[in-house]
């Protein structure tokens, strides 16, 4: 008895927040099994260098071979490697949607802070500019904006952003417009803080729970568009592994029966996108009180 | 407000969206930093060559002239009488006319989405409502999880496994095109095959554009339909616990009138809000799915264009996007505001 409180202890020290997660009931769960497999796959992609069989990008053995006990994954139609070839190929598309959830951040919160703090005609103008973005569909904006730019982690990047900082920019306006009606909040003003105080200190704490989820959901997005771009042509590069233009390659040899190029790197997207998923529903489950009988 | 005059609110206020849509189109494919046209030739054309295409397609003008040619364009009513299309301008490949091309990929795009907004609203308001009804069972857990999954998804891999599946391997279905190459297609009436072929009274035609349509629209209709089962299943949750429904309870209703026709019919106003927004959703995904499955959309449009590096077909094809969202977004809030007359307060 004694000894699994202490373990259970030791565990919510180590990660904050964790144990209290595992009280929360399914909805816990959810964020906690996101959480690790996300973290997995990370780790994985970090070490997938030191991991790998083979060099993933030289041409070894036959072309187009079943898993076998020497390749346990198969090969692709360039006799390179599935197996190592998944285990390094998520770092592109991890950059991508890290890079593009950290700029919709820097862009979309401040903005969208800023924008309801003031009301009036900026916030009517952005809002309405920010509506008919958010109208638009998304992936047909990330391919306007991608083919104008060329590839490129940044660019690709970039135009996964432009999709999303319209999710940032409303949830935060629709939260900052209640909350700037607070008494707090007018009892900041009184005495004489600056805009940028009450912004920073009094309305932006309150709002970041609501941006966590938009952003877990946002990197699940950014994960599926990042792979959308390179499955049309979009990609950033031939020259390094990658499990979208693994999937896009290996369509081309569907009708040999070779299942195995497409599976792997597949299943692999759909864990990264189904992680952050699960941490987005399952936050967004707790903080909905509506829901909580 | 009356409905009309509601109506008539809605249609005006279309006009400055619409304006402001395709000014952004216009900002990302022409101000942009990156010259289309240099672009075009990736740098393997002399400077005449290049500068007679931007005379042809009228990129050597300021940017303000550019901009008026395309909203006049769009705006011409007399080149739409004239063409059935309105004017997008040419393309850098072929200088052939953008609009007609749009306008002859559209019809595949609609059907596909038609069948595939179908098939997502049945099984995501099916299992929605199965869901909530069996709160926190595991029937429950399980109908979430296979929301949660198909979100996760990227559409063309399920689209690839699906023709690994059905066609590679089984030979049940076609895995491309509308229809079977070796049958001509339905004369063009509306454009979509299912109901031109019906009109034309030709069955076996009516069949083949079926089997083709069943592979992509169920692709694009799984996917999607984990939006619809999460919000099916939120709203109903909110709604069976409204005193209206206990009281049909307590009045000996069946359970299934109650749930139906009492708790559904109540809850399905967000629903309908949502397959307006999901359209846009849906059209991102069609591109994707269009692109596996040879479908001969204005998805497919976009994709072979951007290998072109043809950019002024891209954007036609991008401008049809968006006038198509946001004609589909009237119209849902012209329907909401039928089913709902607080809106129109």
């Amino acid at each position: 008895m004694s000894s699994s409180k202490t373990k259970r202890s030791m565990l919510a020290r180590l990660i904050p927040g964790l144990g209290s997660l595992a009280k929360r009931g399914p909805s816990g769960w959810m964020v906690i099994t996101g959480l690790v497999i996300v973290l997995a796959l990370v780790v994985m992609t970090a070490l997938g260098p030191w991991l790998t069989p083979y060099d993933p990008i030289k041409h070894h053995g036959p072309i187009r071979a079943a898993p076998s006990l020497q390749y346990p994954m198969g090969t692709n139609h360039l006799g390179q490697d599935m197996l190592s070839r998944t285990l390094t190929g998520g770092s592109i598309m991890l950059q991508v949607s890290a890079l593009s959830v950290l700029i919709c951040f820097l862009i979309g919160v401040p903005l969208g802070l800023f924008s309801s703090y003031v009301g009036g005609m900026l916030d009517s103008t952005v809002s309405l500019v920010i509506d008919a973005v958010y109208a638009f569909p998304g992936l047909v904006i990330a391919i306007a904006i991608a083919a104008m730019l060329g590839t490129g982690v940044i660019n690709m990047a970039l135009s996964i952003a432009v999709v999303y900082i319209p999710s940032y920019f409303r949830i935060i306006r629709s939260q900052v417009l209640s909350i700037k009606e607070f008494a707090y909040v007018e009892a900041a003003k009184a005495s004489g803080a600056k805009w940028h105080t009450i912004l920073s200190r009094y309305i932006f704490p309150n709002v970041i729970p609501s941006i966590v989820v938009v952003a877990t959901v946002n990197f699940a997005d950014a994960v599926l568009t990042a792979a959308g771009l390179t499955f049309i042509g979009l990609g950033v590069t031939k020259d390094v592994p990658d499990w979208g233009w693994d999937l896009t390659d290996g369509r081309n040899y569907l009708s040999t029966g070779a299942w195995w190029i497409i599976t792997f790197p597949g299943l692999m997207i759909i864990l990264l996108a189904l992680g952050f998923t699960l941490v987005g529903e399952g936050l967004s489950e707790l903080l909905n009180p509506k829901l909580q009988r | 407000m009356g409905l009309r005059s509601y109506v008539i609110t809605r249609i005006l206020l279309t006009i400055p969206t619409l304006l402001l849509l395709l000014s952004m189109v216009f900002l990302v494919m022409r101000v942009l930093p990156g010259d289309p046209v240099a672009l075009h030739f990736e740098k393997k054309a002399s400077q005449s060559q290049m500068d007679e295409m931007r005379h042809i397609l009228g990129l050597d003008k300021p940017l303000w002239g550019q901009y008026a040619d395309y909203i006049l364009g769009l705006v011409d009513v007399n080149y739409f009488l004239a063409h059935g299309y309105p004017n997008l301008g040419k393309s850098m490949q072929t200088y052939e006319e953008v609009g007609g091309q749009v306008f002859s990929a559209f019809p595949a795009t609609l059907e596909l989405a038609i069948y595939s907004m179908i098939i997502a609203c049945m099984i995501g308001i099916l299992l929605g409502v199965v869901a909530s009804k069996s709160y926190n069972s595991v029937l429950d857990h399980a109908i979430r999880g296979f929301g949660t999954v198909t979100y996760a998804i990227p559409v063309f891999f399920l689209g690839i496994v699906f023709q690994l599946i059905f066609g590679v391997y089984l030979h049940w279905l076609p895995t491309g095109l509308r229809i079977n190459p070796n049958i001509t297609p339905p004369t063009t009436i509306t454009g979509l095959y299912t109901i031109d072929s019906l009109l034309e009274g030709n069955f076996t035609k009516f069949l083949e554009s079926l089997k083709a349509l069943v592979l992509p629209s169920l692709t694009l209709g799984l996917i999607l339909s984990g939006i619809f089962i999460r919000l099916t299943r939120t709203n109903m949750l909110e709604t069976l616990r409204l005193d209206f429904v206990t009281a049909a309870k307590a009045r000996g209703l069946r359970e299934t009138t109650v749930t139906y026709g009492y708790a559904l019919r109540n809850a399905f106003l967000p629903i309908l809000t949502m397959m307006g927004l999901q359209f846009a959703l849906l059209l991102g995904g069609a591109i994707l799915t269009e692109t596996t499955f040879s479908w001969p959309g204005l998805g497919r449009y976009i994709v072979t264009r951007i290998n072109f590096r043809d950019y002024t077909a891209i954007q036609g094809a991008v401008v049809m996007f968006g006038v198509f969202v946001a004609l589909v977004s009237l119209v849902v809030d012209i329907l909401y505001a039928y089913f709902d007359p607080r809106i129109r307060l």
